[in-house]
């Protein structure tokens, strides 16, 4: 009996390691520890044992049958495993395809602009308003000191609605409407379309702008002089500034920022007309003139002004050379922002 | 304005090389443009010639055969020009010497007769246009000397840009001021003198000011004996600098002290002036004159002329007329120097489309002093040149004399607004720098401002003059405090970040199209005659047709757009603008127009999707929906939509949005017949167009959190079917009002329509789920939910379940 016993064991043993499947793994089982599995059979034929056998005999069938199914436990990871591996080996990929999904717009190049001159202004404390664009002629001229047959307002050749209404040349009378709507301290930008009549590679008769103005006791042109800087190198990176004075009727006195020819780092080319040194912006003390008609006292209150044209700064960062890309959208242009 | 560096110097001494010049002036607001020598530098090498003898060319009828003294030899020259005579002096390029651009001249032989070198035109030297002539010299160049030298060429021009508020410096004396004030030296002015005769000026003339309010001053001489002739070579190279060409001795010296003082002149003929007088007055009705342009120009009754006693002889401060013109028949001269009112002169010039030197100056406001000063210099030079004899005296007319005026500057507050420590010494030190007069009272200064600086008015204008003077880049660098207000943005500006952010991420590209467009988009989107769209606005001075009104929808600048990419070979177009359109309150316009924001959505052609190995579906109207309605969501909001009838678009496939009760706007199919008006064929355009304001007002920005459900849900999928002229929505409301607070989620998850489903019916497949806050929902609950929803379909809309 011992001996059909280990004969058996040794059989079912033999019989798990050789299953490949799970189901042939299942007929090994059912063949030896099923209910009428071989092993089953030989302790329902325990009979024919003497009774004082049984015990020693009933322990080596079960040990017998948990040492199969040990096996099968083993085989059947085993089988798992393998399984597993040749379903991972078959479902590799060729992970040079491209992938799949939504391709993302692009916000327009000057947004993307307009946004990094908003971020760089909203962490100084500003805050960005906008204005009209069809504007009267007291707005957009007269209250920034520039009253009817002034020679400046050839300095902006104007689209006219009727005698008193025209498209805003500049963003400067968002500075007066601001101003007129409430006390300073005041320290906003404001973005927005102006329109000149003009158009060529470097001009067009709409483009953007984005003024700036502070207005508060004791307001320095050191401060005008450190904010642009900021601005210029958050926008440029450490690229050296200059101021030179300019004239504008709402400023006094008033500035040019120059920055450092981004093509020729100073030495001279065709950008830089040979100079060395790009605009990009035109700014000054806000004119006492101007803060009287906002009916501000100008021995109290002081600021600085400034406004830069967008596609300016936009053409100098990207490298553009036509300001009609901008307005002509073409999708292979806007995808590259 | 033109200056040169030679010619800088006759007034003030330059410590500087031009470069070093170029960029102080620059510095201290008086921006060189550009630095351009006078003349190429090959013109070292070009030598001044006298013709001697001119023979015809014994084998050419074209040809001339010259004889040329260059000083140290004689050369026969062969030319083709036919404007020589014996004694003219002309440029030479002798054998071995070369042409600005490169040509190199050799001996050479001409039908037969040898050619030493050749005779040049000013275009052949660089020096100018003509071509068609050899450049005659002035009768005093050195025989021999090199024409750069001979000429004074050897100079270099500053272009300089002058703005409005100085035209001091449209003048070389105003810029050698500014030199000086940078220099610390001073302006050396010409000597003024002349030998008068003894009879008196006031024999001759009368002037009358019938309008001095634009003429507050009028100054008139007369010059008699003026041998009317070319000028010397040093005036035509002045005139050469300030780019002037040059007429006659007479107009040259008139046009020279112009350039010198700023102070424009006018030189007439007195014996062609009716009476030998002037009088100043305005036009009068249908006046006519010609002008030195040859030009008949009518007047306007507010333009001023200048007129003798019978007609209009010039208009006052932009040019003369052409009957009494200088000519080489004149013999007596009367010179006005004359003050205009700069709004009159600028006026008159726009109207007449006539900018000239004199205009440019006098609109900008000139200061009256210099009238005398610059009169008396060009009859200086008048007689010198053109052997003038000058009547005694100036006939002036200047009831009220312009007088310097005083400006008080406080140190205190130029230190304040510069932000830096300038002291009170260093401030009186750059303004008597720059001519003004400073006086110390206790705190204060004193300062007064000669005429020439009209622009120094305040005390404002001080600090300017400080701030140059002392260097932009020498002053500190500071950031404002601490601000009183926290930045951002004001509304609507970070919600249209937002909708940008949507639309991007939508495959969506942001474009910027003109505000204004063409009258014709109106007939080109078939807009009716009484749609409100048609009401835009018109520019009066458009650039063109194509920009002519303000536009009143974004539908065209985005159809525009597409068919511009699409004739570049693009297929799939997805775009998005956010601008503004104009609605006038009335038309005409007398007030400021409504201004519109607008978010406008166009989509053509294969989705913005990247999938290899399936096929990207082509943008339909429920894409453009599903733009819409994730933009709408990323704003809080829900839209309701019903059937639209903007004539623009396909009548069966467009809807009105609605948020919050009010119209947000239109999407839809853009109409066959307008695609094909934007040469767009036969692509299905989907157009949306929002209102910001709308979408601003309803936009919830507060989110409130819904506890997650404890009990698990139910779903149940339904398939209706569903008469096809129903609209889901129907379906879905009565499902949602007869599901109760049960429904948790209603999807529409199939449309289907085709054999299997009745005719005129299509079946709209619904998945619920259902779920109650408190317990686990029954089987029996969740099935009288669905009778109840099976009843209502039934009894409202007729609607069965699909079997």
């Amino acid at each position: 009996m011992q001996e059909r016993i280990a004969q058996v064991r040794e059989q079912a043993i033999a019989a798990v390691r050789a299953a490949r499947s799970p189901e042939e793994l299942d007929q090994v089982r059912v063949r030896y520890i099923g209910k009428k599995g071989e092993l089953t059979q030989l302790l329902r034929g325990m009979g024919q044992v003497p009774p004082e056998e049984r015990p020693a005999i009933g322990r080596l069938v079960n040990a017998a049958r948990d040492a199969v199914e040990a096996e099968l436990t083993a085989r059947r990871q085993e089988l798992a495993a393998a399984a597993l591996e040749a379903r991972l080996a078959a479902e590799t990929l060729d992970v040079t395809l491209p992938g799949w999904g939504p391709v993302l717009g692009r916000r327009h190049p000057l947004t993307q602009v307009l946004d990094e001159i908003k971020r760089v202004f909203t962490g100084l404390g500003f805050e960005v308003v906008e204005g009209p664009e069809i504007e009267t002629d007291w707005y957009n001229f007269e209250a920034l000191n520039i009253p009817r047959d002034h020679p400046a307002r050839d300095m902006q050749d104007t689209f006219f609605i009727t005698d008193d209404i025209v498209l805003r040349t500049q963003t400067s009378p968002v500075q007066i409407r601001v101003m007129e709507a409430q006390e300073p301290p005041v320290r906003i930008i404001a973005p927005g379309k102006v329109f000149r009549v003009d158009a060529d590679v470097t001009h067009s008769p709409m483009f953007h702008q984005v003024e700036g103005l502070y207005v508060d006791e004791h307001v320095t042109l050191a401060e005008l002089k450190g904010t642009l800087t900021l601005m210029a190198r958050e926008l440029f990176g450490r690229r050296p500034v200059r101021f030179r004075p300019s004239y504008f009727p709402f400023t006094e006195p008033s500035a040019e920022m120059d920055i450092q020819c981004i093509i020729c780092d100073g030495a001279g080319c065709r950008l830089c007309k040979h100079e060395g040194w790009l605009e990009i912006l035109g700014s000054g003390m806000v004119h006492p003139q101007v803060l009287r008609n906002v009916g501000y006292d100008p021995e109290k209150w002081s600021g600085f002004a400034f406004g830069m044209g967008v596609e300016r700064i936009a053409m100098l960062k990207y490298g553009i050379d036509d300001i009609r890309l901008f307005f002509e959208n073409d999708i292979r242009f806007l995808r590259q922002f | 304005m033109r200056v040169s560096y030679r010619w800088l110097m006759d007034y003030v001494d330059i410590p500087w090389p031009v470069e070093e010049l170029a960029d102080r002036l620059t510095m201290a607001g008086l921006t060189v443009e550009v630095l351009e020598p006078l003349a190429p530098r090959e013109l070292d090498g070009i030598v001044v010639g006298q013709v001697r003898q001119l023979e015809p060319h014994p084998n050419a009828d074209q040809l001339l055969v010259c004889r040329v003294d260059v000083g140290r030899g004689v050369h026969t020259i062969v030319t083709g020009a036919r404007n020589l005579q014996v004694g003219d002096r002309v440029p030479v390029a002798l054998p071995g010497t070369t042409l600005p651009g490169g040509r190199r001249i050799e001996a050479a032989a001409f039908r037969g007769v040898p050619s030493e070198g050749m005779l040049c035109s000013e275009a052949e030297l660089g020096v100018g246009d003509d071509a068609d002539g050899i450049w005659v010299l002035p009768p005093d160049a050195t025989l021999g000397r090199s024409v750069l030298d001979a000429l004074g060429l050897d100079d270099i021009v500053l272009h300089l840009e002058v703005y409005p508020n100085r035209p001091d410096c449209l003048s070389v004396i105003g810029v050698a001021r500014e030199v000086a004030a940078l220099a610390g030296s001073r302006v050396r002015l010409p000597q003024l003198h002349v030998e008068e005769l003894s009879e008196r000026v006031e024999a001759a003339t009368t002037v009358e000011v019938a309008d001095p309010d634009l003429c507050p001053r009028y100054t008139a001489r007369v010059l008699r004996h003026v041998a009317v002739g070319p000028s010397p070579a040093w005036l035509m190279q002045r005139l050469r600098v300030a780019g002037m060409r040059s007429i006659n001795n007479v107009v040259d010296i008139t046009n020279f002290v112009m350039w010198e003082w700023g102070q424009p002149l006018h030189a007439f003929d007195y014996d062609r002036l009716a009476g030998g007088r002037i009088v100043v007055r305005r036009a009068r009705a249908g006046e006519r004159l010609v002008t030195l342009d040859g030009v008949e120009r009518v007047l306007e009754t507010d333009m001023l002329v200048i007129a003798d006693a019978e007609r209009a002889v010039g208009v006052a401060g932009v040019m003369g007329g052409e009957s009494s013109e200088v000519t080489a028949a004149t013999r007596r001269v009367l010179l006005e120097s004359a003050n205009f009112h700069p709004v009159s002169v600028r006026r008159t010039a726009r109207r007449l489309g006539l900018r000239t030197e004199a205009s440019h100056r006098f609109e900008k406001g000139l200061d009256p002093n210099a009238a005398a000063a610059a009169s008396l210099r060009a009859a200086q030079l008048m007689q010198a040149l053109a052997g003038a004899q000058v009547l005694a005296g100036l006939v002036d007319v200047y009831p009220r004399p312009v007088a310097p005026h005083t400006v008080t500057c406080r140190p205190q507050r130029v230190r304040r607004l510069l932000g830096t420590d300038v002291a009170d010494g260093e401030i009186a030190r750059y303004l008597e720098a720059l001519e003004f007069q400073v006086e110390r009272q206790g705190e204060r200064l004193l300062v007064t401002v000669p005429t020439f600086r009209q622009d120094v008015q305040q005390e404002a204008d001080l600090v300017e003059e400080v701030a140059r003077l002392h260097g932009y880049d020498r002053l500190p660098e500071a950031l404002p405090g601490a601000s009183h207000q926290v930045g951002g943005q004001r509304p609507p500006l970070p919600l249209l970040d937002r909708v940008r952010d949507v639309l991007v991420a939508h495959g969506l590209l942001e474009c910027m199209t003109y505000s204004f467009q063409s009258a014709a988009t109106a007939d080109r989107l078939r807009w009716p005659a009484d749609d409100p769209r048609r009401q835009a606005i018109a520019l009066r001075n458009p650039l063109s047709e194509e920009y002519a009104v303000m536009r009143t929808s974004l539908l065209g600048g985005l159809l525009e757009t597409a068919a511009r990419n699409r004739s570049r070979g693009a297929r799939g177009i997805h775009l998005f603008e956010i601008g503004t359109v104009y609605h006038p309150k009335a038309l005409p316009v007398t007030e400021l127009p409504h201004e519109r924001r607008k978010v406008g959505i166009l989509m053509m052609g294969p989705l913005p999707q990247e999938q290899w190995g399936a096929r990207v579906g082509e943008a339909g109207f429920y894409h453009l929906k599903g733009a819409v309605e994730r933009l709408l969501s990323a704003l809080g909001l829900t839209g309701t939509f019903s059937a639209g009838a903007d004539p623009s678009l396909h009548p069966g496939r467009q809807a009105v949005v609605t948020v919050g009760g009010q119209a947000a706007g239109v999407l839809g199919e853009v109409h066959p017949l307008v695609a094909a008006a934007y040469d767009l064929g036969e692509a299905r355009v989907q157009f949306a167009e929002l209102d910001v304001a709308v979408l601003a007002a309803a936009a919830r920005e507060d989110i409130r959190y819904r506890p997650l459900p404890r009990y698990p849900a139910v779903e149940r999928d339904m398939a209706l079917l569903v008469p096809k002229d129903l609209a889901a929505d129907r379906v879905t409301e009565c499902i949602r009002r007869a599901a109760g607070p049960l429904l948790e989620e209603l999807v529409l998850f199939d449309v289907y329509e085709g054999p299997q489903v009745a005719a005129g019916h299509r079946s709209l497949a619904y998945a619920l789920t259902l779920r109650a806050p408190d317990r686990t929902l029954t089987d029996g609950e969740a099935n009288a939910v669905v009778d109840r929803i099976e009843t209502a379909l039934a009894q409202e809309l007729g609607v069965r379940l699909r079997r």
